[in-house]
């Protein structure tokens, strides 16, 4: 019954959308990650582009061309679709323009909650929400009795007792390899231990303390119950790994479980899979996971007529009922009228639960980048956790003397 | 060649030379000398979906300010060669004051990024160098003696891993290396340790990574040693087999010397090849436990959301000097030679 509202609702804003769309002018470049929602959102935005160009790039390296190319006058691209942490370079560096004009003008089917604003500026329209939680394998914790776990504490005892019982030799799985995805997951365990990363509001490092400690320490037991390849396994390698069916236990992005679950691959593992909340930590209440968004900005080196087309066709796209509905697997949509599925559980719990927004500061990058490559000689067991972030703290000084936040 | 025909030949070569890689150097060594602007954070009130909260951004009114009157930056001088980062001249007097040993103090000084750099570096350079060479050699002198029917496919078959694309290549091995894959499995069994991993181990990982560069490169030396060796004359090669000599001598006495110009050249353009060890660490995603100091280079221009163009330029003008320092040794010797040859 709801189904059939909420498409006749469709049908009945769909025309409207529709007829709000006809762009005469202007030129329209998109750069974008390469994953199923976003190829989605951007194939919606192409319908309302009326007489505008359209080009669109989609890349898995979208973080390394950003910067550049939105730098160039005019720039290359005339929309970025940027995530909480990739909006901060194009801000530090003045690159992205303010759209309330074009918010009061073409967005009336945008939603209050999707503005990203900075001091009362529009700087992004987010679309959709994502975040890393447990994905657990019922049929084996349920053979060896137990309960979805809901601490990391638990999924540690949880691990051990599956590889005690001789079913799987490396039960847990998370993307640990050296670099960004390693920083993010001590990025999530420290913000679940109740930790900050600088002190008071500054861009001096704190992470040098007795959570910092308890963080790595906790990584160290994850990461000697996974494959012992993990500083090289990043999602898609871990992704594989469930779908071969050796790990019970995982932490993964939302946005990439659509792949996971669909048809192809052994059916019983994907029957088994279930999404669940992410864990907590260290007795804390609020999730180990940062809360991510992922919204459209707009290029500053372009001119306005560029932007207006743009706006427009993303401004489509990102209040678009009949995308939503059509791809309601493919991600959470912060879009008004979607309806969430079993898919969306990590995120809704994830907000539920309290879970912190990854920290969108300007000195962030850094931070990442340093915890990125010092944490690994612990993690190898060749230094001690106190000297390891102790490295950390030294390594993104020296980068943040260099760039002047220090 | 008159000079002046020589000026004309070499005109264009070296007008592309001066704009693609003269110009580009010199502002490298420009930019190295050169930090970001102090950045101007001001409080603001940021919401997004998940909420609002006040917290900190670069006030861009001020910053645009500054950047338009200095667009390079703040000079620094050669602030960022002695920072942590490089250089660290300050760590490495520190921890030469507190150690207790000479042992202590070099762990700690291989702790630093730039020194771990290098002595990977230097490592893969100095090892896989000489094989490089020796197993080229080798595979040249048994080619050439090989009957002439199959030369052809064996040669083929031999510069195979030259041609074979250098990701692919470290990809495949990677692969291999893999916990189930078929070397890193039988490993396990082998070695009766079901968690042992060559790609966290970093001893491991280092010698696959050397064993990787030297099937990479041997081809190539072997390539100009063949060729080399197809010049050596046969007459004292003859008289010494009349003589008595034994294929090792002649190898020795003969052939080697014969060839050794090629053999300096093809030590030149290893190691500075080597010394610029890149794609494997790529290839093997092995950044945890092995990196160059082009994987520096690499890290700060495109691993970080901020892009450090001075740590990255700092970095590579200490390549070249690097480079240049190793090559000294070998340039001098030719440079003694081409003048007692005179």
């Amino acid at each position: 019954m709801k189904k059939i509202l909420v498409t006749l609702l469709f049908l009945l804003f769909g025309t409207v959308a529709n007829a709000d769309c006809n762009i005469k002018s202007g030129s329209i470049n998109i750069l974008a990650n390469d994953f199923p929602a976003l190829r989605t959102l951007v194939e919606t935005a192409k319908e309302c582009k009326g007489s505008a160009d359209f080009k669109v790039t989609h890349s898995a390296e979208h973080n390394k061309i950003a910067v550049p190319a939105l730098t160039a006058n005019p720039s290359e691209f005339s929309v970025r679709v940027a995530a909480n942490s990739s909006i901060v370079p194009l801000m530090n560096a003045d690159l992205i323009r303010p759209m309330n004009d074009l918010v009061k003008k073409y967005g009336k089917g945008i939603q209050e909650s999707q503005l990203i604003t900075i001091d009362g500026k529009v700087m992004a329209v987010a679309f959709m929400a994502n975040t890393q939680h447990l994905y657990v394998r019922t049929d084996v914790l349920q053979e060896n009795g137990i309960a979805i776990p809901k601490t990391y504490e638990e999924v540690v005892a949880a691990a051990e007792k599956i590889r005690a019982a001789g079913k799987m030799k490396y039960p847990y799985a998370a993307a640990y390899k050296a670099g960004w995805n390693l920083a993010e997951e001590f990025v999530n365990m420290y913000i679940g231990h109740g930790g900050e990363f600088f002190k008071d509001g500054g861009a001096q490092p704190n992470i040098n303390n007795a959570k910092g400690v308890a963080t790595l320490n906790m990584l160290k037991k994850l990461a000697d119950l996974s494959n012992p390849d993990y500083l090289t396994h990043d999602s898609e390698a871990i992704k594989v790994e469930w779908e071969s069916g050796n790990v019970a236990i995982m932490t993964l992005w939302a946005s990439r479980s659509g792949t996971l679950l669909d048809d192809e691959g052994d059916a019983k593992i994907t029957a088994a899979t279930k999404l669940v909340a992410p864990a907590t930590v260290g007795g804390g209440n609020i999730p180990a996971a940062t809360l991510w968004w992922d919204g459209f900005t707009l290029a500053k080196n372009r001119s306005d007529a560029d932007a207006e087309a743009s706006f427009r066709a993303m401004a489509h796209a990102a209040s678009s009922k009949e995308m939503v509905a059509k791809a309601a697997d493919q991600a959470v949509w912060l879009v008004e009228g979607f309806v969430p599925g079993p898919k969306s559980v990590g995120v809704i719990e994830a907000v539920k639960m309290g879970a912190k927004p990854y920290p969108m500061l300007p000195q962030m990058g850094l931070m990442h980048g340093a915890l990125g490559s010092e944490i690994v000689e612990f993690l190898q067991g060749n230094e001690s956790a106190e000297q390891a972030l102790k490295d950390v703290e030294a390594a993104y000084i020296t980068k943040a003397k260099e760039q002047g936040f220090l | 060649m008159p000079n002046r025909s020589f000026f004309w030949f070499f005109f264009p070569a070296g007008l592309a030379m001066i704009l693609f890689i003269g110009l580009p150097i010199i502002s490298t060594g420009i930019q190295s000398f050169y930090a970001q602007h102090d950045q101007i954070l001001i409080e603001v009130k940021k919401c997004d979906p998940f909420g609002c909260k006040t917290s900190v951004v670069v006030d861009q009114e001020a910053t645009s300010k500054i950047k338009e009157e200095k667009p390079l930056g703040k000079f620094n001088g050669f602030g960022t060669y002695i920072d942590r980062n490089h250089l660290a001249s300050d760590q490495v007097s520190e921890f030469w004051n507190e150690s207790k040993s000479v042992g202590e103090f070099i762990g700690k000084v291989g702790n630093l990024p730039f020194y771990k750099a290098l002595v990977f570096t230097l490592t893969y350079c100095v090892i896989v160098t000489p094989c490089v060479l020796l197993l080229g050699f080798i595979i040249a002198l048994s080619l050439n003696a090989i009957s002439r029917k199959i030369r052809g496919p064996l040669i083929f078959g031999t510069i195979l891993p030259m041609i074979v694309t250098p990701l692919v290549g470290s990809l495949v091995l990677f692969w291999m290396i893999d916990a189930e894959g078929i070397i890193g499995a039988n490993l396990q069994i082998l070695m009766d340790d079901p968690y042992l991993s060559v790609k966290s181990s970093k001893a491991l990982t280092w010698i696959t990574i050397i064993i990787y560069g030297v099937w990479h490169h041997s081809p190539f030396a072997f390539v100009v040693f063949y060729a080399a060796l197809q010049t050596v004359p046969q007459e004292p090669l003859e008289a010494s087999i009349i003589d008595g000599a034994s294929r090792f001598q002649r190898v020795k006495h003969i052939v080697l010397p014969h060839i050794y110009p090629v053999v300096t050249f093809v030590a030149l353009i290893s190691l500075m090849d080597n010394f610029r060890v890149f794609e494997p660490i790529i290839g093997f995603s092995a950044e945890g436990s092995a990196q160059s100091l082009s994987w520096l280079i690499y890290d700060n221009l495109v691993n970080e959301e901020v892009i450090l163009f001075g740590s990255a330029a700092a970095t590579s003008i200490m390549t070249i000097v690097g480079i240049s320092i190793i090559l000294t040794p070998v340039l001098l010797r030719t440079w003694k030679e081409f003048r007692t040859n005179r």
